[in-house]
């Protein structure tokens, strides 16, 4: 047990919110530690691994494409492989689905323009090693901006996460076009978490709403706990 | 030699910009009733043997160039531009 677990935060080139998940991680008591895309490893004691938001290698080809071939990602691979907990955030997520950490794929939103916004999202299963504390209905109020969030699964795989409790959170309204609203899901083993809203821009009531907190948490329990350092 | 890979998004899956694409068409005067927008990557190869350059650009377009859940790709070989 460790009162701070280690956070590894990955800055790929065009990522632009590592700086607000390491200020969020400190601030709920996690010792977040800084790696570049570069670097062949994740430090020792590393507890959980944040891919933050932004634009990696410019969103080229398909926003992700390109990061998942950085060489940090055979680190995170290995470290998600073993059961360490994995957090991707808006384009994390979208590196994580590249990468085949996550299932499906994120696309262009329905309505083709940019979000910025709050919106509501609801915990849909609690089968994940992050959600210790969550509820299923559980309401979260957190921003979200993207232009490519719509998540997109074919019928069969979401039946298959849905039985499997991986579908994490849903929008509570039809925000990009996802299919069946889905704003996070997890991997089969449930140490791998992938959504589009930003819990690392939602944990100081001055700046907005709160919701991101728990997020976080799930992700300083699951590390907490977590076998791998 | 030169080759090029086009990638298209699948029948099945919604293609909002190339909706929005025909709706331009549509109110430039175009009897257009439907677009849809992929995309195309140029790829010097360094290989004349076409059977080789086919095999090696099928694995490209499925390890990178587009994502078997939402793509599909076409391979064109010896193209010149």
């Amino acid at each position: 047990m460790n009162d701070a677990p280690r956070i590894a935060v990955v800055t790929f080139p065009g990522s632009n919110d590592d700086g607000d998940a390491m200020l969020a991680l400190e601030l709920l008591g996690a010792e977040p530690v800084r790696v570049w895309h570069a670097d062949a490893a994740i430090p020792d004691g590393t507890a959980g691994v944040v891919l933050p938001g932004g634009f990696s290698y410019g969103d080229y080809l398909r926003c992700g494409a390109i990061a998942r071939f950085a060489p940090v990602m055979d680190a995170v691979g290995a470290f998600a492989a073993a059961g360490g907990p994995v957090l991707g955030i808006c384009n994390g997520f979208q590196i994580l689905c590249e990468a085949g950490l996550l299932p499906g794929v994120l696309r262009q939103n329905r309505q083709e323009q940019f979000i910025c916004a709050d919106v509501t999202i609801t915990v849909e299963s609690t089968s994940s090693a992050f959600a210790g504390t969550w509820e299923v209905g559980q309401e979260l109020v957190i921003p979200i901006k993207h232009g490519e969030g719509n998540w997109y699964g074919d019928a069969e795989l979401v039946a298959a996460l849905e039985a499997r409790g991986q579908i994490a959170f849903r929008y509570s309204d039809d925000v990009n076009g996802a299919i069946e609203r889905v704003a996070g899901v997890t991997n089969e083993a449930g140490n791998v978490l992938g959504l589009m809203p930003h819990p690392e821009h939602a944990v100081d009531s001055l700046l907005g709403p709160t919701g991101g907190v728990a997020v976080l948490e799930g992700l300083l329990d699951a590390a907490r706990v977590s076998v791998v350092h | 030699m030169k080759a090029t890979v086009l990638i298209r998004p699948k029948e099945a899956i919604l293609d909002p910009q190339g909706e929005a694409v025909g709706e331009a068409l549509r109110t430039l005067g175009f009897a257009v009733t439907g677009a849809r927008v992929g995309r195309l990557v140029d790829v010097d190869l360094d290989t004349d043997d076409p059977v080789e350059a086919r095999t090696a650009l099928d694995s490209m377009a499925r390890d990178l160039l587009a994502n078997p859940l939402t793509e599909s790709f076409t391979i064109e070989i010896g193209t010149e531009t």
